[in-house]
């Protein structure tokens, strides 16, 4: 290669370069600050992982708040729901520069590791807001404090209830004469329904999530008191009971009484195109069923879910919102943060008459308006059989315990896996995760 | 490590430079300034990272926030015996074995077609390269649609050519056995163009009167595939199987979006499990250690490769 003699003005290319790079860092560190710069609102950051149909319920509470809050520009992203959205969560808390509010279940709560991953509220600021802290339901608010502090501030109270397609049961009879749903008491009182269900749908009685089997397994073992205790190393449950929970899947899926293998969507999906007359579900598929209802029809309804072992038992949770770890707070940010909590709480008639949730804000489900409100008022009881997931660092919606389990169901589920080898695997599931270290303590 | 394979056919030209006069250090420096913008991203990315991961794995470091507290050897001493994680680095080497043969020999089939082909050349290119531009989460959700049990593609034309009963559809991603076939079948259609595209340049530099000559001296097509094509291409094939080693054994995309690593930690790999270590247990020193475990595997099987192949070349 010739040498070619240095090109003139290498100095000021030099100079050049470093005046780019210098451009570059500053491009870099302000991207952070450009929306803020760009027009004079305050700017709060939400994460949601209302990634199923509810979510289109909160975008429009958004836009409510939005036009009633002008000076605010609220920045909402959904992320997938479950793991991928906790794990989100905790990176960007960890980074202290997450999002300024977030959606989180109150089950996950001590799994976050409030000490330092979240900011707690200060009572006060919520009662400037406008809320009253008396008017949640005492247990479910007890849930939202750790050592004291207060990290969530509860929205709702959701759980896996009972569809079931008018239709359908017209045809077995099994409508009270007000058109709702017989009562049954007993599993096999209930795989009746289901049998005769099955005979008019041609595929299924129920539908149900396959991939998700936590909730029933969890439902239907507490149902039958079912108890579960984690100590330092080990744990406690009842084989017998979580046998009969597996073997009730099982036995419902030899049968053909429920499909083999439905994720959420097609679980839904499976009681639109009337494949199945029930589907037990979460409340906050309404949404869905309701839009399905006025583009094709499909007249349906919800109540709890059904008495297999002696009581109407749920599994449920609650969403709340929490405020992500925040190296420092901009006070304005800070209000703006507290303002957009207490009105998602004020008008959260909204986000149970569209999403099928239960309203944790007393004032609201107290109201005249609400106790009237079908099909909610016809499932109101879940708010006392609701059953929360067992109080450990890895359970919870989303958590380990539910994919961890839900792997092992989904494999009972499409009968690849007995209920004595289902509940044996389970068991050695359980323990490989208390043998972890507690992160969080 | 494609650019190490290039180094040493470049290092007789630095002895003939001439010797360094103060012009052609000042150059030097000149250099270094065009090289800096990527080395400083390179620095800060990759190698601290590396370095930091390094040193995290002696620490109990947590997600969390926690003070991070010096633990020696626990987390490696954990690792090696951690039966979950051997499980993931099984299945990883699995995958590796059912993958690579495949998206190595089905390329070269591929090239040799699409080189021969005169009118519909340009076509089997396109038609083999296309789904290697595909993003992940693409072609990992039409598969997955492809793949159901009720209503998938696949399962509806197997039912239509009578190969199984729609009573009895088979189950793909959800079975212990088929999932992680499933997943190669989908990776080897979606990556084998790159492998493919290789092949087809390198049977291009093929000079065409190696071929005329052994013509004259009467060699068949099947000959001179075996005494001509092969081993001109066997510098190819070193490199594709490197770097297809490599890419099979960083496997994680595919599984956690179509198996989420079921049923049953069936599809579970070394990747995978370090995320779940790492991101859902929250433990980032054990995490690291882990990587680091999975670093070293990669390397050696890289080391042991590029020894192999680049003997045979000299």
């Amino acid at each position: 290669m010739p040498n070619h003699p240095s090109p003139p003005g290498a100095l000021s290319r030099r100079t050049l370069l470093t005046g780019t790079a210098a451009a570059a860092g500053l491009g870099l560190t302000g991207c952070g600050s450009l929306a803020v710069s760009l027009s004079d609102k305050t700017v709060v950051k939400q994460w949601n992982l209302l990634a199923g149909a509810d979510g289109a319920i909160m975008t429009d509470l958004h836009t409510r708040f939005e036009d009633e809050y002008p000076d605010v520009d609220l920045q909402a992203t959904t992320l997938g729901w479950g793991t991928p959205f906790y794990t989100r969560i905790v990176m960007g808390a960890s980074g202290g520069n997450g999002a300024d509010v977030a959606t989180a279940h109150v089950s996950r709560i001590k799994s976050l590791s409030p000490a330092t991953l979240l900011d707690p509220y200060e009572l006060k600021e919520i009662e400037d807001a406008g809320l009253d802290p008396d008017a949640f339901p005492a247990e479910l608010w007890d849930k939202c404090f750790v050592d004291g502090a207060l990290y969530a501030v509860p929205l709702d109270t959701h759980a896996l209830v009972n569809y079931y397609n008018r239709t359908v049961c017209e045809q077995i009879g099994v409508l009270n004469p007000d058109r709702t749903l017989l009562e049954t008491q007993g599993r096999e009182d209930y795989f009746d329904i289901l049998r005769e269900a099955k005979a008019v749908t041609g595929e299924y009685g129920t539908s149900l999530d396959t991939f998700g089997g936590w909730r029933q397994f969890w439902a239907w073992y507490r149902q039958a008191d079912g108890e579960m205790s984690f100590g330092d190393g080990d744990y406690e449950m009842d084989d017998d009971k979580a046998l009969q929970a597996i073997e009730t899947m099982y036995l419902m899926a030899e049968e053909g009484l429920c499909p083999t293998f439905a994720d959420g969507a097609q679980c839904a999906a499976n009681f639109e195109n009337g494949a199945a007359g029930f589907v037990q579900v979460g409340n906050w598929e309404i949404t869905r069923f309701r839009a399905f209802n006025e583009a094709q029809g499909l007249d349906f309804s919800m109540t709890e879910m059904p008495d297999f072992f002696g009581n109407r038992r749920t599994q449920g949770d609650s969403h709340s919102f929490i405020l992500p770890h925040h190296n420092q707070w901009d006070p304005e940010v800070r209000k703006a943060t507290i303002e957009y909590v207490a009105f998602m709480l004020q008008n959260s008639f909204d986000w149970g008459a569209g999403a099928g949730h239960t309203p944790a804000y007393l004032p609201v489900t107290e109201s005249p308006e609400y106790q009237a409100l079908e099909p909610n008022a016809e499932y109101s009881g879940v708010v006392d059989n609701v059953q929360l997931d067992p109080d450990v660092w890895f359970a919870g919606s989303g958590a380990r315990l539910f994919d961890e389990s839900g792997s092992v169901f989904q494999q009972v589920y499409s009968l690849a896996l007995n209920p004595e080898d289902a509940l044996a695997l389970l068991k050695e599931r359980i323990q490989d995760l208390v043998s972890l270290p507690n992160p969080v303590d | 490590m494609t650019a190490q394979t290039e180094t040493p056919a470049e290092a007789p030209t630095a002895e003939t430079r001439p010797p360094s006069t103060p012009n052609a250090k000042r150059r030097n420096w000149t250099g270094l300034w065009f090289v800096l913008p990527f080395f400083a991203a390179y620095a800060l990315f990759l190698i601290w990272p590396t370095v930091l991961g390094l040193y995290y794995s002696f620490t109990d470091k947590s997600i969390t926030g926690r003070t991070p507290s010096w633990v020696g050897l626990d987390n490696w001493a954990e690792a090696f015996a951690d039966e979950r994680a051997w499980n993931a680095l099984w299945n990883t080497a699995v995958f590796t074995l059912y993958s690579t043969p495949p998206l190595v020999i089905l390329a070269i089939v591929f090239a040799l077609l699409a080189n021969r082909a005169r009118r519909a050349g340009w076509f089997l290119r396109l038609a083999f390269f296309a789904p290697f531009v595909v993003p992940v989460s693409v072609v990992t959700t039409i598969w997955t649609w492809i793949y159901q049990p009720d209503g998938g593609l696949l399962n509806h034309y197997l039912e239509l050519f009578g190969i199984q009963s729609p009573d009895t559809p088979t189950i793909w991603l959800q079975d212990e056995h088929r999932a992680m076939w499933a997943v190669v079948i989908t990776t080897v259609w979606w990556t084998l163009g790159f492998n493919f595209l290789l092949y087809l340049a390198a049977l291009q530099t093929i000079p065409q009167d190696v071929y005329e000559a052994s013509a004259i001296d009467g060699a068949g097509w099947f000959r001179q595939l075996r005494s001509i094509t092969l081993p001109l291409l066997s510098r190819t094939t070193g490199l594709v199987i490197t770097l297809q080693l490599i890419a099979s054994l960083r496997i994680f995309d595919q599984m956690y979006l179509m198996t989420g690593g079921g049923p049953n930690r069936a599809t579970e790999v070394a990747i995978h499990y370090i995320y779940i270590a790492g991101f859902e247990g929250y433990r980032i020193g054990y995490a690291s250690a882990l990587s680091y475990v999975l670093f070293v595997l990669i390397l050696l099987v890289s080391i042991v490769q590029f020894r192999l192949f680049s003997r045979k070349g000299a």
